[in-house]
């Protein structure tokens, strides 16, 4: 099932998003994993609180990023796809 | 230089189980020698400082430590992700719940086998099994993240398809099959878990298939024996580039198994600070990067894939830790691993059980 604007994605018990100070960095830790996201991901991943909908996510980028919502929407709904397919967040 | 990322921290040698595949020294440290609660909690703070992430809290078992909720709630205040690496026969609800209340992210539970009878002969602990399994409930009622670990040989392996079933019906959100490691007391009983090639190509099978009929619903880790390959295992993902020991003396090491290399004097937390200890010390810097390699491994397309391969696995084969990793193929030394492999008996001798 693919993500839609009114899922309320969360990260999956166990997995989170945290700062690595001491590289000056944002990661997602796991059990016995870690990945740096990138620039686009790491936007979405700070919007993740498991209250907020997709759709809230891509108004909050949409008033902070030159493109259009359309554009984004459809960026944040793969990207939430692939993040869930990888067990990092769920929806 | 970066600091390392994870910590594996031996809280202590002491446990329950008796299993003869153990990776701890053959001489363990004993209560009076731990490091107390203070000096861990110290140790937390300077990993976290150091850039660790991950915090594995292990031994033998870890929750013989009264002070395991402490150290959890600590490392969790860090900012520190905690995993707690047990066998799970002193699990119970009151434990359990006040390590979830203290923030730990992920419990790791070992199993010896699938089949209650053969694990609680390999563990040498009656009725461990069945503590295990009420372990895995109450982890699983309080949502923490589950992973199994099946330390698998020539006893045991011929369950590895039954063994991740069984962890996906019992709420695992993870598997790890783990090929013993000949380290510590587990080379004592070599012989008697070593298997052969034709159980080894049935257990990567195992592991596929198993693979395809769970899908994306179960991670499957598959930790592979390297007797049989041809190419080292790339060990700790090099030696003090990543990964940091502490023992329950408070030695640091670069790896688990590290203190049975001669000549190096691992540097005590009591001693040095942890940031002296892995950007200053003679023995994190004894096998770091590719200066230290053989001629060989120096000018191999693979050196920052393997690292060289395992340092232990050096002194216990070839007789020298700075030695070619003698199970590579281009090492002068595997001959040692093929005669190993060769004079493998066919029926497995009897388990040297450990004592504690």
């Amino acid at each position: 099932m693919s993500a839609a604007e009114t899922t309320v994605p969360a990260f999956v018990r166990g997995t989170r998003l945290s700062h690595d100070r001491a590289r000056d960095r944002w990661v997602v830790l796991a059990p016995e994993k870690l990945f740096v996201p990138d620039a686009t991901a790491l936007a979405v991943l700070r919007l993740v609180d498991g209250a907020r909908s997709i759709g809230a996510m891509v108004d909050d980028l949409a008033a902070r990023f030159d493109a259009p919502r359309a554009v984004i929407a459809a960026d944040v709904l793969a990207l939430v796809d692939d993040l869930i397919a990888r067990k990092v967040l769920k929806p | 230089m970066n600091g390392p990322l994870s910590l594996l921290a031996e809280l202590t040698h002491r446990c329950p189980l008796r299993c003869p595949y153990c990776s701890n020294p053959v001489a363990l440290e004993r209560r009076e020698g731990e490091l107390d609660t203070a000096e861990w909690r110290d140790v937390l703070g300077q990993a976290a400082a150091l850039g660790v992430l991950h915090v594995h809290f292990s031994g033998g078992e870890p929750m013989a430590r009264p002070d395991l909720p402490e150290l959890v709630r600590h490392a969790s205040g860090l900012g520190l992700y905690t995993n707690l690496i047990t066998s799970g026969v002193l699990m119970d609800g009151m434990r359990l719940a006040a390590l979830a209340e203290a923030g730990l992210d992920h419990v790791q539970l070992s199993f010896q086998d699938v089949a209650p009878a053969e694990a609680d002969r390999i563990g040498g602990y009656r009725g461990g099994h069945a503590a295990k399994l009420r372990a895995a409930a109450l982890i699983r009622a309080a949502d923490l993240p589950l992973t199994f670990n099946f330390v698998v040989h020539r006893q045991n392996c011929a369950r590895i398809g039954a063994m991740i079933d069984f962890a996906a019906g019992e709420g695992a959100n993870r598997v790890e099959i783990a090929h013993t490691q000949y380290h510590g007391w587990a080379e004592r009983n070599r012989d008697a878990l070593l298997p052969d090639r034709v159980q080894l190509e049935a257990a990567d099978r195992a592991v596929a298939e198993a693979r395809v009929r769970h899908g994306d619903r179960l991670a499957i880790d598959y930790v592979t024996p390297d007797y049989h390959a041809d190419e080292p295992k790339p060990c700790m993902g090099g030696w003090g580039r990543r990964f940091l020991n502490v023992a329950p003396d408070g030695s640091a090491l670069p790896c688990h198994a590290a203190q049975t290399l001669p000549g190096l004097r691992f540097p005590s937390v009591r001693e040095q600070s942890l940031a002296e200890i892995w950007f200053r010390s003679e023995a994190f810097g004894r096998f770091r990067g590719v200066d230290w390699m053989p001629e060989t491994c120096r000018g191999c397309a693979r050196r920052e894939i393997d690292h060289g391969g395992c340092r232990c696995q050096a002194l216990a084969l070839a007789g020298d830790a700075a030695a070619m990793d003698p199970v590579c193929g281009r090492s002068p030394h595997r001959p040692a691993v093929d005669a190993i492999l060769a004079g493998r008996p066919v029926t497995a001798p009897d388990l040297i059980y450990r004592r504690h």
